[in-house]
């Protein structure tokens, strides 16, 4: 069968850096197609040559064997190739109507928007993927999965023969990614092909057909997913032997073979909002306290609480230095205490600034001397925390947004490594990061915790807790409902104990 | 074919654009290359550059400070108030001290309220610093009775007329004020906190940076040095009109910092492009008056470089 898309011998750098030696990729007709690798191996890139948001420098792209130049995203939409892109490109103030049909708004024949037709078709496109929800309401009223699924229907709607989903599943629940593998199973049905890009390889089992396997800007391997393994996939995206990595294990925290040391946290009956309503939970020397939970459980508005990011209605935070807790983030800052994000673009990164600049952002007051900031020893630590943490980059006065997915978070990491904490507060550390940095991140996260620093750890991926952590606190709606203790605690085990604790219907949209 | 092309201007288009500038005027102006033109354009441009480089800091934060020409004129109009005063003709010293010192200290409580305005009761700083923007002017008249204060007082108007080496004090004092802030913006914790606030408010936030101290301090700066610029402008007249002190100032810095490099967005403050941003407004100003091209036409040629400026940075962030 001729391929629906062929690319070939694509090259693109920036600035002198190949991002893309010769790479290729071919697309079936009805295939769903995984894009794997690392981050940094070149899967955004490729995309974007695709999707006309970069040019290539050469190579050549064939789409139902006609030549394909697109220009611009926008012109390789109206020609049937429709992105949603990993971090949501959707207008949070305006309502759902508006996001799904922007540049597409059905008329009046007075030129006007037609809003009537818009909303009913909105609702329609909505419906098939199961969401029954206000469309005149701003989206950014509606929880992050529904934006997410909102982005999809966006692309779906276009009637596109080519649909890329960029890790599609990131920021849904369960329930959700079940929603969306139907709506993939139906494009598919329908005789639409997609590429599917995401970190979380149980997925591709589920619904991809076959898999391209990036390494270094190329092409490494084309893979029949049914006549593969998980393990053989990570072999060819890490390019090592998979009897190796087997050795190694999946994960590389290891939790649970700790004694817990001293009381560095002690937070009760922690109330913000809604969302927040009743969490207690200690840290030690030394240990990793998870929280485990649904999406909307409260998870990172704990974290938020115990940093002095949101105000507390009831309930203390103490710490072993600060008993009284904090009143901002400097204050638990100087208290100890680092905080990772969970979004990286929107609270993690100053886009513009140097990775030297980014790094040593928290760390600035401590690296004053007389009255400027001593820039050699700025330097000095900046170089300490690239090497430690093999951080890739053409040099640290890049700005830090050139960077990729894996390689910000790790500066991000540093940033808080930096200033010699004593407890962590890691939200999702390894999100949006490929397998590889993930094994890194994991085990730098380990060494420090090995030296003595606690870390509370909230990860949506179940495995990554019930390997990691010491403790699981579970959480539901807001409040702390059960502790479990490793060794000992399974998957099936955590996955019990949310689902025990969910006795009413309670859960809303809101996250 | 623009991608190098843009690179390359948006790097040097401002060094570019003023020697181009500089050979056109060499070409086609009368007496250009006399003395008394440096002396003439120096003391004009010294208080566009002076106010341009605080509204960069101001817009590093991605703020902006449409209050800077009204706080010109609340300055300028003190300072005869005070060195003609019964007081300072008793103390002439003092007197003078004053003139300069109060002014200053009511132009940074100026920035003080725009500062918390913006930083502490979140009001956009385009709305915020509209309210001095057309108070500011009213209170100057209202200061003076709208009159116009004309004197003679050598030891004022040193600071529009003096001469250090042959050049005028105030191209000085820009140099000194550029260097200052060029400091503080590359070497201080205060500097790397207002182009964190800028490229991202939320991260800064996240890693202790005190966001509203840092906000309410670059409108306490755009202020202060609003208030020196005013200061200076009336020591060249001699005379202090509060109806016309600084009048539209505001749109010069803000276009001095643009065409130095400065994006609107926030996150980045070239203080040295601000000020080769400033001589360059000043100098099209220059070239079309000098040519007897009519003032209004000059306001044109201003905003075609605006655009221009404007049409480079967006080439630059692709």
């Amino acid at each position: 069968m001729q391929p629906l898309l062929k690319m070939q011998g694509i090259n693109k750098s920036f600035a002198g850096v190949a991002a893309l030696t010769s790479a290729e990729l071919e697309i079936a007709p009805g295939e769903v197609h995984a894009v794997i690798g690392q981050n940094g191996a070149g899967k955004s890139t490729l995309i974007k040559i695709l999707t006309g948001v970069y040019r290539k420098d050469s190579g050549d792209i064939a789409f139902e064997d006609k030549p394909w130049n697109a220009l611009s995203p926008r012109e390789s939409q109206d020609n049937g190739i429709a992105t949603i892109y990993q971090e949501l490109s959707l207008v949070p103030l305006r309502s759902v109507t508006e996001n799904v049909i922007m540049g597409y708004e059905p008329r009046t024949r007075f030129g006007l928007i037609d809003w009537k037709a818009a909303h009913k078709r909105t609702r329609e496109i909505l419906a098939d993927f199961g969401v029954d929800i206000d469309v005149t309401q701003p989206l950014g009223n509606y929880s992050t999965a529904i934006q997410q699924l909102t982005a999809i229907a966006r692309a779906v709607s276009l009637n596109s023969r080519l649909v890329i989903m960029d890790e599609p599943t990131s920021s849904l629940d369960d329930r959700e990614v079940e929603t969306l593998f139907g709506v993939v199973r139906g494009l598919k049905a329908r005789g639409v092909s997609v590429i599917y890009i995401s970190h979380f390889l149980d997925e591709l089992f589920q619904i991809c057909d076959r898999a391209t396997i990036m390494r270094d800007g190329q092409r490494v391997a084309v893979r029949e997913i049914a006549s593969t393994t998980k393990l053989g996939l990570i072999a060819d995206m890490l390019g090592r032997d998979p009897e190796e990595i087997s050795a190694a294990g999946m994960t590389d925290l290891g939790g649970g073979t700790h004694e817990a040391g001293e009381l560095l946290l002690e937070a009760t009956n922690l109330h913000t909002d809604r969302n927040l309503r009743d969490v207690s939970v200690s840290v030690h020397k030394g240990e990793i306290v998870g929280l485990g939970g649904l999406l909307g459980s409260g998870r990172t508005e704990a974290a938020r609480a115990i940093f002095a990011m949101d105000k507390l209605r009831n309930g203390t935070v103490a710490t072993h230095r600060n008993p009284a807790g904090f009143r901002d983030p400097a204050e638990a800052i100087r208290g100890g205490i680092g905080f990772l994000t969970e979004d990286r673009k929107a609270e993690g990164i100053v886009p513009e600034m140097s990775v030297r600049e980014n790094m040593t952002l928290a760390l600035m007051p401590r690296l004053v001397r007389n009255g400027a900031i001593d820039r050699a020893k700025e330097e000095e630590i900046v170089k300490k925390f690239v090497d430690a943490l093999g951080i890739k980059l053409a040099s640290i006065e890049q700005p830090i947004r050139e960077l990729s997915g894996g390689n910000q978070q790790k500066v991000l990491l540093a940033r808080w490594l930096a200033l010699e904490p004593d407890l962590l507060i890691l939200d999702e550390p390894t999100r949006g990061v490929d397998v590889g940095a993930k094994f890194e991140i994991q085990s730098i996260i380990r060494e420090y915790v090995e030296k003595g620093v606690g870390v509370l750890l909230i990860s949506s991926e179940f495995e990554e807790l019930v390997e990691g952590a010491d403790r699981i606190v579970v959480l539901q709606d807001g409040k702390s409902v059960s502790e479990l203790q490793n060794p000992g605690i399974t998957e099936e085990s955590l996955i019990g104990a949310i689902a025990r604790s969910h006795d009413g219907p309670g859960k809303g949209a809101a996250a | 074919m623009p991608g190098f092309d843009t690179r390359m201007l948006a790097k040097h288009g401002g060094l570019i654009a003023l020697a181009v500038l500089l050979l056109i005027n060499i070409a086609i102006t009368p007496n250009f290359l006399q003395l008394q033109t440096l002396f003439v354009n120096i003391s004009q441009v010294a208080t566009i550059a002076i106010v341009a480089v605080g509204m960069t800091l101001v817009i590093a934060t991605a703020g902006i400070d449409l209050s800077v020409g009204a706080v010109m004129a609340v300055a300028g109009a003190l300072a005869p108030l005070i060195f003609l005063s019964e007081f300072a003709q008793a103390y002439p010293t003092l007197g003078l001290a004053a003139s300069i010192i109060v002014p200053i200290l009511v132009a940074l409580l100026c920035g003080l309220f725009n500062g918390v305005l913006v930083a502490y009761l979140g009001v956009q700083p385009i709305i915020a610093t509209l309210i001095f923007f057309i108070s500011g002017r009213g209170i100057a008249q209202v200061l003076t009775n709208g009159n116009l204060q004309t004197f003679a007082h050598p030891g004022f108007s040193y600071i529009g007329t003096g001469k250090i080496l042959g050049l005028p004090f105030q191209g000085w004092l820009v140099v000194v004020i550029a260097i200052v802030f060029w400091y503080i913006v590359n070497r201080t914790l205060f500097g790397r906190r207002i182009l964190a606030v800028g490229g991202n408010e939320r991260a800064a936030k996240l890693t202790g940076t005190p966001v509203r101290r840092v906000k309410t301090g670059v409108y306490v700066i755009s202020a202060g040095l609003s208030g020196i610029a005013g200061l200076i402008v009336v020591a060249i007249n001699s005379a202090s009109d509060a109806a016309r002190i600084g009048n539209l100032m505001e749109l010069d810095a803000i276009a001095s910092a643009v065409v130095g490099g400065t994006l609107l967005m926030g996150g980045k403050a070239p203080i040295f492009g601000a000020v080769l941003g400033a001589v360059i407004i000043q100098l099209v100003k220059y070239t079309l008056l000098a040519n007897g091209v009519a003032d209004e036409v000059a306001l044109i040629a201003k905003a075609g470089i605006i655009v221009l400026a404007v049409y480079v940075q967006q080439g630059r962030k692709e």
